[in-house]
Order: structure tokens, then C-alpha cells, then sequence
């Protein structure tokens, strides 16, 4: 049998996030919420785990500073070291000091991209991607709540439907899961 | 949820509902363009193509049709390179720096901010690779491997720093401005009605759908890039003026300048941004969201940055003094009163003596006013890399050598040219991108709408035991010309 979901829409963020504290209070699982912004608060209530994507950008800046200091070596010092002005190039430590500007560049250049890059990519928004927002109104004014039938075994629909009537929602609609991605 | 103290003033005026954001923003983009657009682009459309028909002149017969000579090899070119980078670092400060310093008043200005940076930079990129005089051979300054035997890049060389500082900055600038542009893409695309519009807004939105995960990451996403782009910020200009600093030239090697050109950048770009922003608010009627406020703020940048240069301007004299190098000393006694001396009265009657009327409220919340000052701002920032650049290599160690420089036709096209072009830019993103970061927006209704703060807003009273609880009652205050005060 196809999964069934409840999506609970509300038209307030505060209220939303009152009305999940109080069904996850009630033992119901929140799948995912789809809001125009983000709403302060609601991560810990339906166990969003908080991302490591800072953790990727660090991972991506030594890279990059790698990367560059590398660069440097090869072709400033080893493959063909120059003379510019009366100061050569013999040895990466005493030539830092010039290489410090790209260096620096070069690490935020990586930070940045690579993790941007890995952002999208976690996210599944890459250009041509199908959007899967219950409602169009979900970017606009609507926050809305999805509940999967599936995740919520203890409990009936009805019994779902009567828990979530009582948080302030503005509409209720239960559908066939389907996963779009 | 967010806290603000009553006594503060509203960021959106009047009692806006998410929907009425979502409806101000995209309204415009839907609808017909007004007329004005339609000039306005036309106009600055047609300037740039006569620029870029200058800059195609130029390629074809070689950099002899600017009027550089052995003397003055570098003019209007790097002058024009340096005043535009510097106008793009409004953008990235605003929406980097403020977002740091929880400036929530940035929420308004930073999405058009960071267009013009984005385009600022762009232009800015376009005078070194045309300086090359063969553009087409500009990814030599890339350390790619080829087949010339062992022709490396010098990295050195603070121009290939630039190389570095320029491509970094204005590749995070895009990647910044578009990852705060996915979400608000979605918000059109769901709202269009046209199938082409949807098909486009649908490619641009990658699929944004507004789940509570993705708005985590992006809001990581967001502040880790501010956290990278704000020292590129500083880092970008300190660059641009270690071209002059690191050299022996009289009146560049100073070590004041990184500070310097970087409190210079700001200044010109803030005011570029007001240029902008005034014109964006009357056409796109969205004088709720920028307003006399948010001029306020910017103009006080404006302000506190050229007095910063103005501080400059006087160490970089006493020092040329102090420093009993009489090629210095001569340097700077030559900037002001040799044979360009309206260029650096120009320069600090405009940068130094304008922004200091800003310490009048009155003025400062004058939106006549305030554009006024804002094209004096940024003609005198233009007038100080010409000072720097022309006044100081056009009488060098050399006086058989002294010599003048007189901008020709081309000179004054490619310029003018990137100014059309900078505008055409300007004015397509207005009309198809959101002017305003819509979500961003959203989220400072409740802290910033008047209603909220008189207390009268829809389900206030409901929400008084949860987190709106920390809206307080009003404190009263003597803030009568908060709505009397917009216009």
C-alpha cells in the first residue's frame, strides 16, 4: 500500500512552531516543514540535525591553501626559479612573504566554492531540479507541516487529523506520498 | 526567534504581511515595464555600445589611441579599475560585514548592493585586460601549463595578485548573491503565470522547495561565506593598493594606503549604492522597505569612511614632510598646486569637505541631498586615483622626462562606456531579478513592523506568551518623526 502523508498548513511561523512542539510533545513525527523562511527554532523540535557544512569550508580552505603552496614550489622555486629585480626565487620560506596575497586568495577561493558546491549538491537544488513543495503558497505566505503515516505507526489518521486540528492550522490535506526526487 | 528593542525605529514601514512583501518585490517583475525603464535602459544601453564600439577601436589599432605616453603609461585606465573595484566593495560589506555584525537594516539594501558590486567588479575587470592591448591573449596571466616551454606567472607581482584578488572576489560575490537569490527565484517561480516564466524562474530556482534542512544549511552557508567574504573584502583593495604601495614611485609607497584605498572603497561604494538605491525606491515604489532610515545609515558610513580618507589625505602630507625625502615632499607640493592642481582640489573639496555636512541631521536624511552628494562622492573618488596616479608618474625622478597627459576620445568612450554598461546591467537585473531579498525580509516583519510596535498587529495578544512575548510595550519616546519623517 502507497504511504499516505498529511500536510498541515499554517499562515503564521510562530504558530506552526508551537503546533509542532505540541505533536511531537504527543509522540508525532514531523517528516518536514515547508516554509517561505527560515523558522527560528523549529530544527531541534523535528530533529534537523545541524549541518557540518562549516566543517566542509575548512576542509576546502586547506585545500586550497595546499594547494597553492604546491603551485608555489613548483613553479616558482623548482621548475623555473626567476630573478625579478635582484631577488630570486631559491627558496619557498624566504619567498613566502610575496606568496602570502595569493595564498590567502587562493584559500577563500576554495572555501567558498567548494563548499557552496557541496551545499547544492547536498541539497539536491541543481539547476533543472524539480521543486517539491506541497503548495506554491509554501514561498510565499503558507508554512506547512508534512506528516507521513508511515513514520507515525502507533497512531491513525484520524487520530493524526484530530492532533493536528488542534494547532491552529489554516488547512489540512492528506495525499498519496509521492517522492519527486 | 528575534529580539529588538521597542525603542527602535521599524525597518519596513507601514503593515506589511509576508504576502505583501512577497507582492511588493515580484509585482514589478510581473508587470509591465513603466516607461522610465524603457529610456533609462535605452539610454544607458546605447552609451554602452558606443564604449564597447571604443574598446573594439582600441583593440583593432593598439592602446596609442589612449593618450598614454612614455611618461604616463598608466591613466585613466587603472584610475578607471581602481574607482570601479572600489565601488563594489559596498556590496560585499553590507552583505557580509553587516550580516556578521547582525546589521538588520542591511536586509533592504544588500540584494541590489551585491548586484552592483557584482557588476562594479566586472567592469573594473575589464581595464586591466584591455590595457593588455591583446585581450584575446588575457589568460596568459593564468598559471595554466602550455606550450611555450617553462612560461610561468610571476607571483611576485602584485598585479597577478590582483589577478587573484579580482577573479576571487568577484567569483565569491556571484556565488554569495546567488545562493541568497535561490530561495526568492522559488517565490516567482511559484507566482508566475506565464509558462516561459515559470520554465525560467524554475531553471534559475534549482528546484527550491523551502524545507526546514535547506533552510539550515543556507543559513550556515550564509554566514560562513560572510565569515570568508569579509576578510576578502579588506584583502581585495589592501591588493589593488599594493600596485602602487610596493613600488618606488614618489607618492605610492606608502604604507597607509591598504587602510586607505580600502576606507576610500567604502566610501565611494556607499555612495554609489545610495545613487542606485534612490532610483530603485522611487521607481519601484519601495519606499517601505528603503527608507529615510536606511539613506540615514548609509549616509553615517559615508561620513565616518571619508573622514577616514580625509585623515589619510593629511598623514600621507605630514608624512611626505616628516620623512625629509625631498622627492616626496616635492610629490605631494606638486599634487596641489602643479599643473593638476584642480584635480586635487576636486578630489578634497568633493572627499573631504562634502561628507562632512552629513553631520547634520537634516541633511543627512534629505533624500535630494543625499543623491547629490552621493555623484559628489563618487566623482571625487574618481578625481583621487587620478591624483594618485597621474600626479605622481607624470613628473618623476626624471625631469627630462616630465611630461603631461591629455585623455583622448577613446579614453573618454571606454569610460563612459562602462558606465552604460554598468547601468544596462543595473537596470535588467531591477526589472527580472528581486530587487530585495524577499526571505530575508520576512523575517524581521514581526521584530520591525510598526505594528508590532504599537502593539495593534493582528494576534499580538495571542502570541503574548511565546516567543513574540519578547516584543515589548512600546517605551514611550519622543519618535514622532518616525512616520513623519518619510518624506
Amino acid at each position: 500500500m502507497a504511504d499516505r502523508v498529511i500536510y498541515a498548513t499554517y499562515d503564521d511561523d510562530h504558530t506552526l512552531l508551537e503546533g509542532a512542539k505540541k505533536l511531537v510533545a504527543d509522540g508525532v513525527h514531523i517528516s518536514d516543514v515547508f516554509s517561505p523562511f527560515p523558522i527560528h527554532g523549529i530544527d531541534p523540535v523535528i530533529g534537523v540535525k545541524h549541518t557540518r557544512l562549516g566543517i566542509v569550508a575548512m576542509m576546502f580552505a586547506v585545500t586550497g591553501m595546499m594547494l597553492a603552496v604546491i603551485g608555489f614550489q613548483y613553479i616558482m622555486i623548482s621548475d623555473w626559479p626567476m630573478n625579478i629585480g635582484g631577488k630570486p626565487n631559491f627558496s619557498l620560506l624566504q619567498n613566502f612573504p610575496s606568496f602570502v596575497p595569493i595564498t590567502f586568495e587562493f584559500t577563500v577561493l576554495f572555501a567558498a566554492h567548494g563548499m557552496a558546491l557541496t551545499y547544492l549538491l547536498r541539497n539536491k537544488t541543481l539547476p533543472g531540479m524539480p521543486a517539491d513543495n506541497p503548495y506554491p503558497r509554501n514561498t510565499d505566505d503558507r508554512f506547512t507541516m508534512e506528516i507521513r503515516l508511515s513514520e507515525n505507526g502507533g497512531m491513525s489518521s484520524d487520530d493524526l487529523h484530530a492532533k493536528i486540528k488542534q494547532t491552529g492550522i489554516v488547512e489540512i490535506e492528506e495525499k498519496d506520498y509521492v517522492v519527486i526526487k | 526567534m528575534h529580539k529588538e528593542a521597542a525603542i527602535r525605529e521599524p525597518l519596513i514601514l507601514g503593515h506589511k504581511t509576508y504576502s505583501d512583501i512577497t507582492e511588493d518585490v515580484c509585482g514589478p517583475i510581473e508587470g509591465k515595464a513603466p516607461k522610465a525603464w524603457y529610456i533609462m535602459f535605452g539610454i544607458a544601453l546605447l552609451v554602452g555600445l558606443y564604449g564597447i564600439g571604443c574598446i573594439l577601436y582600441l583593440l583593432g589599432t593598439g592602446i596609442g589611441t589612449w593618450g598614454l605616453n612614455k611618461t604616463v603609461e598608466w591613466a585613466w585606465d587603472i584610475t578607471n579599475f581602481v574607482w570601479w573595484v572600489g565601488i563594489g566593495h559596498a556590496g560585499t560589506l553590507i552583505s557580509a560585514v553587516l550580516l556578521l555584525f547582525r546589521q538588520r537594516w542591511r536586509m533592504a539594501i544588500n540584494r541590489s548592493a551585491e548586484a552592483m558590486t557584482i557588476f562594479a567588479v566586472f567592469m573594473a575587470g575589464l581595464f586591466p585586460l584591455i590595457h593588455m592591448g591583446r585581450l584575446w591573449v588575457g589568460y596568459w596571466v593564468l598559471p595554466i601549463p602550455n606550450q611555450f616551454g617553462s612560461l610561468w606567472v610571476n607571483f611576485n607581482s602584485p598585479l597577478l595578485w590582483d589577478v587573484f584578488a579580482i577573479s576571487t572576489y568577484l567569483t565569491v560575490s556571484v556565488v554569495f548573491w546567488y545562493i541568497g537569490l535561490i530561495p526568492d527565484f522559488a517565490t516567482i517561480r511559484d507566482r508566475a503565470k506565464g509558462s516561459v516564466s515559470r520554465k525560467m524562474y524554475g531553471i534559475l530556482s534549482f528546484g527550491w522547495s523551502g524545507r526546514a534542512k535547506h533552510w539550515n544549511r543556507f543559513e550556515i552557508v550564509s554566514l560562513v561565506l560572510a565569515g570568508l567574504a569579509t576578510p576578502l573584502v579588506f584583502s581585495v583593495h589592501s591588493i589593488v593598493s599594493f600596485d602602487f604601495a610596493t613600488s618606488v614611485i614618489p607618492g605610492w609607497h606608502t604604507t597607509i594606503f591598504p587602510p586607505y584605498f580600502v576606507a576610500g572603497a567604502v566610501f565611494s561604494g556607499f555612495a554609489m549604492v545610495q545613487t542606485l538605491l534612490l532610483i530603485l525606491r522611487k521607481g519601484m515604489k519601495l519606499e517601505a522597505y528603503i527608507h529615510t532610515k536606511h539613506v540615514e545609515y548609509m549616509n553615517i558610513v559615508i561620513m565616518v569612511t571619508g573622514s577616514i580618507v580625509g585623515v589619510a589625505y593629511l598623514t600621507e602630507l605630514f608624512i611626505s614632510w616628516y620623512s625629509g625625502v625631498e622627492y616626496e615632499s616635492y610629490a605631494f607640493i606638486n599634487r596641489a598646486t602643479g599643473p593638476y592642481w584642480w584635480a586635487y582640489a576636486s578630489m578634497m573639496t568633493c572627499n573631504v569637505v562634502s561628507p562632512q555636512l552629513m553631520w547634520f541631521k537634516k541633511l543627512r536624511t534629505s533624500l535630494l541631498f543625499t543623491f547629490f552628494i552621493s555623484i559628489v562622492v563618487n566623482i571625487g573618488m574618481w578625481f583621487e586615483r587620478f591624483v594618485i596616479i597621474v600626479t605622481s608618474i607624470h613628473q618623476d625622478y626624471l625631469p627630462s622626462s616630465w611630461s603631461m597627459f591629455y585623455p583622448t576620445w577613446v579614453d573618454i568612450g571606454v569610460f563612459i562606456g562602462t558606465i552604460g554598461i554598468f547601468f544596462a546591467f543595473y537596470l535588467a537585473f531591477a526589472r527580472y531579478f528581486p530587487v530585495l531579498a524577499i526571505a530575508e525580509l520576512k523575517t524581521i516583519v514581526k521584530i520591525s513592523g510598526e505594528s508590532y510596535k504599537n502593539g495593534t498587529a493582528p494576534g499580538h495578544d495571542d502570541h503574548g506568551g511565546g516567543d513574540h512575548g519578547h516584543v515589548e510595550e512600546p517605551i514611550k519616546e519622543d519618535n514622532t518623526d518616525t512616520a513623519s519623517e518619510e518624506e
